[in-house]
């Protein structure tokens, strides 16, 4: 058995994804087979369905097999372009076909939490940019899951680019999806859910109320450190301004206005690199969307199984009071019986034997209904526990790259002002 | 120096002008003198310092301890007054005095000097705002062709400052001292009478009473003259433009700087919030604890740096500001006081030209003092000037300079906090991971 090399260094493996080659060792998945990543982002037009025109952007999904790149040959990657809506299309699959995964999340729809410089328009290329990294990133993670990485419909996604809709909607899946209704019930119906998958719920949460706060205070705070930048801008005007009428000072003067002027331009490449920090951000505020949707799937299963046990054990009841002529309860048959007479014999035995029948339904899907609550509960077990690894590896490999990025600022800062200090002292 | 005539106030003495060197000419001309000019220390009245005589050496010595201005250029002539500087003075040591009558603040005068003009070598009085104004009345009285330094702002709102407020005090203590300095620095003014009582005589309260009166009659005197001028020296009236722009520059730099003391505090507000929810995040996690919790703390340290920015940009930086905004109204005023005294003189001029032609009576004498007047108002005036613009120029360099410092004070701060992080996370990393393997 021999290991493929860990996959190079390059821009295939994109920031975001906290994917490492000890990642892929782990665990056959797609991705040790397979290098992916979404090239480019281009502008189309052509016709919705309800037949306007409309401009949309497309991504270059490119993939090449991992055995080529080990030999060495420079094989050009297959590629094939998509849309967002194509990406959701596969998300929502993925979350009917495997309702016990934390699926991972897509970028934004829209831009959310911008601060007052950044545009919300879905055609910046600066958001357009932002999201084919966020697309990658999903694929990445999709194909490195050790569950997920080996569906059909995903292998499909990525390499015939025509009729890929149409098979996805063969499947069924929509069928299979639960409707809201039902799951809001079973939330509130649920008699016993399992406790661990209750605190994960909470959990979840507790982490989409903080990541979603915290992305709201770095946009004010960006917002605010945006405008003591700029007007530092205002110097450099006011010392050219001045360094005009000065005679000895007027050099330094103007030199040091410059550096005010290249001071205030440089909060713009800050801030363009603290988006990625709240990018990050972003993915785990959606990701606690999918941890919860896992819980409320057990809520729902649980539910189920509950409703099927307390089923059973109604028309159990039935039978015996039937067989017995004893009533337990109150039945609207009881009371007719007393009131018009009992039935005749025959109808006894027709009932009974409904009953029986029904009983023995009951109990094939009681049993169906703990095997399903029962699996689903290991399965999601063991992927929350993968989940909380991985988001515990990626969130504190991200604060640190966050304190990064403010030191990198800092000593910016003091490049600055230590050049308009020089410019000073020359006065 | 050792100066054998008695001292008096500085003048042209009794030579005609034009051939003797102006008090403060010797700073001229180092001025347009180049790299590496041959400079000759000159006396207040232009005759070259005895390098042997005693009391010169030890204010070299006296130099070297107190001078914090070695750094400036040869050519700076501000460094050149510090080398040959015999008389030092600081204000310091605020202290609050409660009395029936009132509550005020009193500052410790020290002196320190060689000049035989003081009896003592070492001075050290307390003195309060009243009696720096009192000096300062003093000396325009006494030096009207002269530019006195401003004073701090006399009087203050009340409701709105608080006059005993430890940054307050401290604020307007560095500018009296800075006041006292310039005064004392210069070649001239340091040389005055009153300024020697000022720093010497322990109780100044019997003097103050004079000093409103003479205050009134010298602004009277203002208002009442006419300025019709024949036709003002061009430098005076580039002086006069010179001094509205780079006033309306100070006012421009003084809102910008106002400006960002708002964005700043702003800005503190919106990132002491962002920091709470690193903190209150930290609560609902257990791996991610740490981090989260370093990361507020970090964040909280930010805030703490930024405040300190912000407090020594208005303790420091804005003050010096506005008192520039003062002494350019102490500069238009005297060259306003130039004007007038030249329309003084034009006045009587034409009149005594129209007499003497109509009765031949000889140039009467008045005309001839005010003469000398107007041009010992115009030397007098253009050696200041060239003073003020040496004095402005360090000034504005030190200050400028002080605002970098605590700039890069500040991300030097910030800096530190973050990079402590990162070590302290990643020596955790390695510690988990060697526990893992083991």
């Amino acid at each position: 058995f021999v290991l493929s090399p860990p996959p190079p260094k390059n821009l295939f493996l994109p920031m975001l994804c906290g994917v490492t080659a000890q990642m892929l060792e782990e665990g056959s998945t797609l991705l040790r087979r397979m290098e992916i990543c979404v090239a480019e982002a281009e502008k189309r037009n052509g016709k919705n369905t309800v037949n306007m025109q409309e401009t949309f952007t497309v991504y270059l999904v490119e993939t090449r097999p991992m055995d080529a790149v080990a030999e060495g040959r420079n094989q050009a990657p297959d590629s094939l372009w998509r849309r967002y809506s194509e990406f959701e299309l596969l998300r929502n699959y993925l979350l009917v076909t495997y309702p016990y995964i934390v699926v991972p999340p897509l970028p934004e729809k829209r831009a959310e939490f911008v601060w007052h410089k950044l545009s919300a328009d879905n055609m910046d290329p600066d958001f357009v940019e932002r999201r084919r990294v966020g697309l990658e990133n999903f694929l990445l993670r999709v194909a490195s899951h050790p569950v997920l990485s080996n569906d059909k419909i995903l292998h499909h996604f990525l390499i015939e680019e025509h009729g890929w809709k149409e098979v996805v909607y063969e499947t069924g899946f929509q069928a299979k999806a639960d409707s809201r209704l039902r799951a809001l019930s079973a939330t509130f119906r649920v008699r016993n859910p399992d406790k661990r998958f209750m605190e994960m719920k909470h959990y979840s949460d507790e982490l989409q109320s903080h990541t979603s706060q915290l992305l709201r205070a770095r946009a004010r705070v960006a917002d605010r450190l945006y405008g003591v930048y700029k007007v530092h801008g205002n110097y450099g005007r006011v010392f050219s301004e001045w360094s005009a009428m000065e005679k000895e000072m007027g050099d330094g003067l103007q030199s040091a206005g410059h550096h005010m002027d290249a001071y205030a331009a440089s909060i713009d490449d800050i801030l363009e690199e603290e988006e990625h920090y709240a990018d990050q951000l972003k993915e785990y505020l959606f990701y606690a969307e999918a941890l919860r949707a896992v819980c409320r799937k057990h809520e729902l299963t649980q539910f189920e199984f509950e409703m099927a046990s307390q089923e059973l054990v109604s028309k159990k009841q039935q039978h015996e009071e039937l067989s017995t002529g004893i009533v337990r309860t109150f039945s609207f048959k009881g009371m007719t019986n007393k009131l018009f007479g009992q039935e005749a014999p025959e109808q006894r035995e027709a009932r009974l034997k409904l009953l029986e029948d029904l009983i023995a339904e009951g109990e094939e899907d009681v049993q169906e209904k703990t095997v399903e609550c029962g699996e689903h509960v290991e399965r999601a077990w063991v992927d929350m526990h993968r989940f909380k690894e991985q988001k515990d590896k990626d969130l504190r490999e991200a604060l640190i790259n966050y304190a990064v990025m403010q030191i990198s600022m800092c000593k910016k800062g003091i490049q600055m002002w230590s050049n308009a200090k020089e410019c000073f002292l020359k006065m | 120096m050792s100066v054998g005539a008695p001292r008096s106030l500085a003048s042209s003495g009794q030579k005609p002008i034009a051939e003797i060197l102006h008090p403060l000419s010797a700073a001229e001309e180092q001025l347009s003198v180049t790299v590496g000019g041959d400079k000759e220390a000159g006396l207040t009245n232009g005759t070259p310092v005895e390098t042997s005589s005693p009391a010169s050496t030890s204010s070299l010595l006296n130099r070297l301890q107190l001078d914090d201005d070695l750094e400036a250029d040869i050519r700076d002539p501000y460094a050149e007054a510090a080398e040959t500087r015999d008389l030092f003075v600081t204000v310091d040591d605020p202290k609050k005095h409660v009395s029936t009558m009132e509550t005020y603040i009193t500052y410790r005068v020290s002196t320190k000097t060689s000049r035989v003009e003081f009896d003592l070598p070492e001075y050290c009085v307390r003195r309060r705002y009243q009696d720096f104004d009192w000096l300062r009345i003093k000396l325009e009285d006494s030096q009207p062709t002269h530019l006195i330094p401003p004073l701090p702002e006399k009087f203050v709102m009340k409701g709105v400052v608080d006059r005993f407020s430890e940054d307050f005090v401290e604020t307007r203590m560095k500018a009296l001292d800075k006041f006292l300095k310039r005064v004392a620095d210069h070649p001239v003014l340091s040389f005055n009478p009153h300024l020697n009582t000022f720093l010497t005589t322990k109780d100044l309260n019997k003097r103050q009473g004079l000093a409103l009166l003479s205050k009134v009659g010298e602004s009277v005197k203002h208002v009442a003259g006419g300025y019709k001028l024949r036709a003002r020296p061009a430098e005076f009236g580039a002086m006069g433009e010179y001094l509205d722009t780079f006033n309306q520059k100070l006012g421009t730099i003084d809102r910008i700087a106002q400006r960002i003391l708002k964005e700043q505090s702003e800005y503190l507000t919106e990132l002491r919030e962002y920091g709470t929810v690193y903190s209150s995040w930290a609560g609902s996690e257990d791996e991610l604890r740490r981090p989260l919790e370093g990361v507020g703390g970090c964040v909280t340290t930010c805030c703490g740096a930024l405040e300190d920015l912000g407090d020594g940009m208005s303790q420091d930086i804005l003050p010096v500001l506005r008192e520039y905004v003062l002494y350019i109204e102490s500069m238009k005023s005297v060259l306003r006081k130039r004007d007038q005294s030249q329309a003084e003189y034009e006045g009587r001029l034409e009149a005594a030209v129209l007499r003497k032609q109509e009765d031949r009576t000889p140039m009467p004498l008045e005309v001839e003092k005010c003469q000398d007047k107007v041009e010992c108002f115009n030397a007098d005036l253009k050696a200041d000037w060239e003073r003020w613009q040496s004095n402005k120029r360090h000034d504005f360099k030190q200050l400028l300079t002080g605002m970098a410092d605590k700039n890069i004070n500040h991300y030097e701060k910030c800096q530190a906090a973050w990079e402590s992080l990162i070590t302290l996370l990643q020596d955790k990393q390695t510690e988990d991971k060697t526990s893992e393997t083991n």
